[in-house]
């Protein structure tokens, strides 16, 4: 069903239907949704790098600024603020990867290994998007839960001297890792699977009839072919687990040491009402964000992709 | 011209000066084309040659870029594919699959608000031998069932023109053979206005009245089946219908009834009246069928002609006859098929042979082999990658 | 029997994974039985009072309620929007085709923090006041997007002979369209509008920066969560992922079905 939203493109993607014809059709068909993102996602951007660039109003409340070319509000976030920086890239880094490494076995046996029973690759999809239908905040809190400090778990690990006695799971960067991870498994699942679905078995069976090792085969052939989905896989994980704040959150599964970009923003915005400090950190995210992706595409040579 | 009326007959079909160009190549150059009322015509030509683009001008899914469409003596360039009163068998059959049988037959008369539209649906369906599945989707229909509730939907409105794009294309051997026989007998049955496009002679041949055969955009040669393979016009022609063996040679003399080419030394005859051309280089052929493979040179008589010795290069089995393939100095090639009357070859790989046939076979060209070369087969690389080329040109172009 | 560690590593891993997604699923759903009062963190004892009395805890249900008419309205506007764009853009070929499919990535490639904080920008230089019309033109925006995408795939599969068809079979442009062409795109549609409401109804984040006063149900989990999420949130959870489940349950089978009685009848 929704599957083919993670999708990179199918084979069908590549054929032109149609020669160019009635082009104002095209249009009347374009122009609601074009004047929507007009209005509600191009000028936004240009109102959060006004905003970003305003200064407060002399002897003003708080929350109160005026349309100025202050400069300098990027200087001082990221003085004030490139620790949070830092962690969001990482923590999403290392979400990613972890992803990456639980999500390619599996998405591999359902989509390659499964092809024989129909059933269980249904089943199996129905239980990677399974956590889609529960709050994500939900599932969030229940990890919370789980790994507060009453826990067998943890009690454990603290009897093996694995955490100290005095010392929590929640509130690390470990804490924030795994939520990140966890919450992000089916955005790397899915993309993979449907390239890994579409593989054609014969390449492998090329692959051992040309004298290869079924590793080698693995590493030279298979890895190759999906590397589409791993490309939007890692995308779809990367993006969002760079600009979240609730993993990293205090009341989920961390604390004032954790605290990511998408924190910051918020606290900014919401709750010290810092229009333009909140503004130029979200313009800044944005920024190293495309930058990141554009040279991750550019290298990865799957430019199709957009 | 869309009535609540059937079509009484089929009606004659006329293309006048019709240019199709798409951005970055030309797919029809100037074509006339004149289809008389009730006959099954057959457009034939390798892809690529603008057969399908004719047929969608004619269907008005296509503008052509200069030219008059005119269907009965009326005028339809500018009517709308959906008030033409022409249907289409498409090439994949396009049957609306979220409908069952019934009502993707039904649906062009239910369009047009033609009374009881089910009950003709039904008796168009038992024109076809399908009443027993019209509850059915179309998915549930093998290809040939799928072929003929496709002939069944376009047929029951009764068109004054019916299209068929390559309708038996994606059949096995089998089912085309006895699909073809359908169709003919259909066609005989409804009377109407047939326009046949395909790529297998042999397919244009048994079923139409009159063939046209297409090549870049233009007609080469039209006329009976049998008047295209006896007598080609064209080196394209010659070897688009059937195998040829052609010469190219000047004529030495043109005396009487007959003419005589100089190939190689050779001297060859070939009657005036098959011929095209009747002085300077000229190319002439024949077709293998009509060739003798003798192990002794024939004794000179007036009316054949012989060419040899030679040596027999190939020897192919294919059933019903034989290929051999000869090699004759100075002459290249030649291709025999031998009907086997015999049990084994009549010739042996590497036998010393004569080649002889009579006067009255030999056929003389309007242009030569190397105006129009061999016909490619079009799934070779090299016309692939020349569309592909185009179609990136195309799209160069309008960016 | 070299392979057999090889043979049994995959299944079993992959059999790991799948349990790992599901535990705070598992969590959850216990934790809707837990005899708590206020906060739901300690286990107290079994009862199946929250799932009779789930409106009993204060803005739970009114706070599902509004996610759910969020969730419609804004799935209406993006499918409807989306649909036509998909439709223009695999059917027709145009100069500033590329550029607008970069406009229609770049809503998925930003992160929801900077959507939300520049629709939040622009609803305050622009003086709108935050409330349910500014959730709803927020959550139409993102799923726009991803609705294209998936509408996008199934009007690319669907052979353009079919809409030929019916014009040389007397469609007019408009019966043609809502008689072969929408029809054929309706389960390519349906899957958008599911997959746009999904994401509505969970999105917390982009919600946060623009909801003013009004509460949906992430917001209702999320102000909870700092002094205890009440056990009947974890009902409508719970219900809402049980509901969700049985339909790709049904969906999926009935297709099987269906695909098993379409070999048996072309054999």
């Amino acid at each position: 069903m929704a599957f083919a939203a993670f999708g990179s493109g199918g084979p069908g993607a590549a054929v032109d239907q149609a020669p160019r014809r009635r082009s104002w059709v095209a249009l009347v068909l374009l122009l609601p949704g074009l004047a929507y993102l007009a209005l509600f996602f191009l000028t936004p951007f240009v109102s959060l790098i006004l905003t970003s660039l305003q200064t407060p109003v002399e002897f003003g409340d708080v929350g109160q600024f005026q349309q100025a070319f202050k400069i300098e509000n990027y200087a001082l976030v990221v003085q004030q603020y490139w620790p949070h920086f830092l962690r969001a890239f990482g923590y999403a880094l290392a979400a990613t990867f972890f992803a990456l490494v639980i999500s390619y076995p599996l998405a591999y046996f359902i989509g390659v290994k499964a092809r024989p029973w129909p059933l269980i690759q249904a089943l199996m999809l129905t239980l990677v998007i399974a956590p889609f239908f529960i709050s994500f905040l939900l599932r969030t809190l229940a990890w919370k839960a789980l790994m507060s400090d009453e826990t067998p778990v943890v009690q454990a690990l603290k009897a093996l001297s694995i955490i100290p006695s005095d010392g929590h799971l929640t509130g690390t960067a470990f804490s924030v890792i795994f939520g990140l991870t966890y919450n992000f498994i089916p955005f790397m699942t899915l993309p993979l699977y449907t390239t890994l679905e579409r593989l054609d078995t014969r390449y492998l069976e090329a692959g051992s009839d040309l004298y290869a090792a079924p590793a080698t085969t693995f590493w030279r052939v298979t890895v190759p072919l999906s590397m589409p989905g791993v490309v939007s896989g890692t995308l779809l994980t990367f993006i969002p687990a760079a600009g979240d704040y609730i993993n990293a959150s205090a009341s989920f599964l961390g604390s004032a040491q954790t605290q990511m970009v998408g924190n910051v923003i918020e606290t900014n915005f919401l709750g010290l009402l810092d229009y333009p400090a909140a503004s130029a950190l979200s313009v800044l995210l944005m920024g190293i964000i495309l930058l990141l992706v554009g040279l991750y595409v550019k290298r990865s040579g799957t430019e199709d992709l957009l | 011209m869309v009535g609540s009326a059937f079509a009484e007959a089929g009606a004659d079909l006329e293309l006048v000066g019709i240019h199709k160009r798409f951005p970055g190549f030309t797919a029809i150059e100037d074509l006339d084309l004149r289809i008389p009322a009730g006959s099954f015509f057959a457009l034939l030509g390798p892809s690529g040659c603008g057969k399908t683009t004719t047929l969608r001008l004619v269907a008005g899914l296509e503008q052509p870029t200069s030219g008059r469409i005119l269907i009965g003596g009326k005028d339809v360039t500018d009517v709308k594919s959906f008030k033409r009163p022409v249907n289409t068998v498409f090439q994949s059959y396009a049957l609306f699959p979220h409908m069952s049988v019934l009502e993707n037959v039904a649906f062009g008369l239910r369009r047009r608000g033609i009374s009881d539209p089910v009950g003709k649906a039904h008796e168009a369906l038992q024109l076809v031998e399908l009443d027993h599945l019209a509850a059915r989707r179309p998915q549930q229909l093998s290809g040939g069932q799928q072929q003929r509730v496709a002939l069944a939907r376009a047929v029951v409105n009764r068109p004054a023109l019916l299209l068929l794009d390559e309708p038996l294309g994606a059949l096995d051997l089998k089912l085309r053979r006895q699909m073809q026989l359908e169709l003919k007998s259909i066609q005989d049955d409804v009377g109407l206005t047939f326009l046949h496009v395909t790529h297998d002679q042999e397919e244009a041949m048994t079923m139409a009245d009159t063939v046209a055969v297409m090549n870049k955009g233009a007609i080469e040669q039209m006329g009976a089946p049998e008047e295209l393979y006896e007598l080609p016009r064209t080196a394209f022609v010659a070897n688009f219908l059937g195998q040829s063996n052609l010469f190219t040679g000047p004529v030495i003399s043109s005396k009487g009834e007959s003419m005589v080419v100089d190939i190689s030394g050779v001297k060859i005859e070939v009657p005036k009246d098959r011929s095209q051309r009747h002085n300077g280089e000229v190319t002439i052929g024949v077709r293998p069928e009509k060739l003798s493979v003798h192990s002794e040179a024939p004794a000179k008589a007036a009316g054949v002609n012989v060419l040899g010795p030679g040596r027999v290069t190939d020897v192919s089995f294919s059933g019903v006859s034989t290929q051999y393939l000869v090699a004759v100095p100075g002459l290249g090639p030649i291709t025999v098929f031998s009907q086997n009357m015999v049990f084994g070859p009549i010739a042996n790989l590497g036998a010393e042979v004569w080649v002889s046939w009579t006067v009255d076979h030999g056929f003389g060209l309007a242009d030569d082999p190397g105006d129009a070369p061999r016909f490619a087969s079009d799934t070779n690389t090299a016309t692939i990658a020349t569309q592909t080329r185009n179609e990136l040109l195309a799209e160069i172009g309008e960016g | 029997m070299r392979f057999s560690l090889g043979k049994w590593l995959l299944p079993v891993y992959s059999a790991l994974a799948l349990i790992f997604l599901l535990i705070p699923i598992g969590y959850t759903f216990v934790f809707s039985f837990n005899n708590s009062l206020k906060s739901n963190v300690q286990w107290v004892g079994f009862t199946f009072d929250k799932w009779l009395h789930v409106c009993d805890a204060q803005g739970v249900c009114a706070a599902f309620g509004t996610s759910i008419l969020v969730g419609i309205i804004a799935t209406v506007i993006a499918t409807a929007l989306g649909t036509l764009m998909a439709i223009a853009l695999v059917r027709y070929k145009f100069r500033a085709r590329s550029a607008i499919s970069l406009l229609l990535f770049l809503p998925m490639a930003t992160p929801e923090v900077v959507l939300g904080a520049g629709l939040a920008a622009q609803f305050l230089s622009a003086g709108v006041p935050k409330g349910l019309v500014t959730i709803i033109i927020a959550h139409a925006l993102f799923c726009l997007s991803f609705v294209v995408v998936t509408v996008k795939a199934r009007v690319a599969s669907l052979d353009p002979a079919l809409e030929e068809a019916g014009r040389d079979l007397y469609g007019s442009p408009g019966q043609v369209f809502w008689r072969i062409t929408f029809p054929l795109l309706l389960p390519g549609i349906i899957a958008a509008a599911l997959l746009s409401f999904a994401l509505s109804f969970d999105d917390f984040i982009i919600t946060r920066f623009n909801n003013g006063g009004v509460e949906t149900f992430p917001i209702f989990v999320y102000t909870a969560a700092a002094r205890g999420v009440p056990a009947e949130a974890n009902v409508v959870a719970s219900a809402v992922f049980l509901l969700a489940l049985i339909m790709v349950i049904v969906a999926q089978t009935t297709s099987a079905a269906r695909r098993k009685r379409l070999a048996k009848l072309t054999l």
